[in-house]
C-alpha cells in the first residue's frame, strides 16, 4: 500500500546535504555553473556539490530539478476533483483518470469521497469535457470539480 | 503575452534538469540558443511570474514530516479571508486554498498540513479549529499516491486526449 517503507528517511541526510537542498530548493542559481555558486555559498567545491546532488537525485530524495509554472498565468485552468468510487470500480476508474496528462496528482484518501485528483487543461470547457468523458467511460456519474477561488498559500519547498 | 520562442523555452523547461556542471547548456543547444540567452530568458520568465519557482523538488517525507493530511474546512464566506490568512501562517501548512463548493461537498477552505504522525495531524487540526472557531472540518489522509507528475504545458499535441500517459507517470496499482 504505502510506499513509505521503501523510501530513505531523514537519517540518510547530513548537515551538508540539508544545506545544499535548502539552497537548491529556493535559490537555485540561474547561471552557467549553478553548483559552483552553491558551493561558494556553502564553502564547498563544485565537485563535492555535484556528487552530493547526484546521490540525492539517485536516492529519490530530489524528485526533480526544474521550473514550476504558474498554470493560470500560462492561460491554463486547474481544478481539484473528487468522486465516491466503489472498491469494485476503483482499478478501472484510476486507469481512465490517470491516462490524462492534465491529471497531475491523484490520491486515494480515507473518506467517503475517496478519490482526489488535480486536473489542468487549456480551458474550463475542456475540463468539463474531460470529466464528462471520464464519467461516460467509468459509469461514475458524480465527479465534483472544486476550482480554487483564492490562493492563500502555495509552498512547494519545505525547509529541512 | 508569450512569444512563440518563449513557449518553446517553457516546453523545454518542463524536464528534470540533468545533474552536471553546466546543466543549462544541453537545453540551450537543443533550442538553438546560447547558454547566456537561455539563462536570460529563464530569469525574465521568473521576473514576469510565469515561472513560480525554479529549483529542486524534494520528497516531503524526507524532511522528517512523515504524515500529511488534507484538511477541508466549512468556513462562512464572510470569514474566509480571516481564517485563510490564519491557517496560511502555519509553517506546517504548505497549501491553503479557498475552493468553490458543490453538490454534497460543503467544505470551502482546503489546507495541506504536515506533521510527524497522523495523530499529530489530528491534534494540529484541533488546535487550528480552536484558534479559528471553525469547528466543522474533515481530515483526509492519503492511503495511496496513485499519480504524481508535472504538467506538460504547450505540448506539440496540445489536446489532452487521455490516450497517452506522459513518459514519467508513476502509476501505482491500488490493489
Amino acid at each position: 500500500m504505502n510506499q513509505k517503507n521503501n523510501e530513505p528517511g531523514t537519517e540518510a541526510l547530513d548537515d551538508l546535504d540539508r544545506a545544499i537542498l535548502n539552497e537548491i530548493q529556493v535559490h537555485f542559481p540561474i547561471v552557467s555553473r549553478p553548483y559552483a555558486e552553491v558551493g561558494q555559498r556553502l564553502g564547498l567545491s563544485e565537485t563535492e556539490v555535484l556528487a552530493r546532488v547526484q546521490r540525492l537525485h539517485d536516492q529519490g530524495i530530489i524528485r526533480r530539478i526544474g521550473a514550476n509554472f504558474n498554470s493560470r498565468k500560462l492561460g491554463y485552468t486547474s481544478t481539484l476533483c473528487t468522486a465516491e468510487v466503489p472498491e469494485a470500480q476503483m482499478e478501472q476508474f484510476v486507469q481512465v483518470v490517470n491516462r490524462y496528462a492534465g491529471v497531475t496528482h491523484n490520491y486515494l484518501r480515507r473518506h467517503r469521497y475517496n478519490i482526489w485528483f488535480t486536473l489542468i487543461a487549456p480551458s474550463t470547457e475542456r475540463i468539463e469535457q474531460i470529466l464528462t468523458e471520464i464519467s461516460a467511460q467509468t459509469g461514475i456519474k458524480e465527479i465534483y470539480s472544486l476550482p480554487a477561488r483564492q490562493i492563500f498559500k502555495i509552498q512547494a519547498d519545505f525547509p529541512l | 503575452m508569450l512569444t512563440a520562442s518563449e513557449k518553446r523555452i517553457i516546453r523545454a523547461l518542463q524536464i528534470d534538469l540533468e545533474v552536471r556542471a553546466q546543466p543549462f547548456l544541453p537545453l540551450a543547444e537543443s533550442l538553438g540558443l546560447s547558454e547566456t540567452e537561455l539563462l536570460a530568458a529563464i530569469r525574465d520568465l521568473m521576473a514576469r511570474g510565469y515561472i513560480r519557482r525554479f529549483g529542486a523538488t524534494i520528497r516531503h517525507r524526507i524532511s522528517g514530516f512523515d504524515a500529511n493530511a488534507m484538511v477541508a474546512w466549512a468556513v462562512p464566506p464572510s470569514e474566509i479571508n480571516r481564517v485563510g490568512q490564519i491557517l496560511a501562517g502555519y509553517r506546517e501548512v504548505t497549501h491553503c486554498y479557498e475552493r468553490q463548493i458543490t453538490g454534497n461537498w460543503p467544505y470551502n477552505l482546503f489546507t495541506m498540513i504536515h506533521a510527524r504522525t497522523q495523530s499529530e495531524c489530528q491534534e494540529m487540526a484541533q488546535r487550528m479549529a480552536e484558534l479559528t472557531g471553525i469547528k466543522d472540518y474533515e481530515l483526509l489522509f492519503s492511503d495511496v499516491e496513485l499519480k504524481k507528475t508535472t504538467m506538460r504545458y504547450f505540448r506539440d499535441h496540445a489536446e489532452d486526449t487521455g490516450e497517452l500517459p506522459p513518459a514519467d507517470t508513476k502509476t501505482i496499482n491500488p490493489h
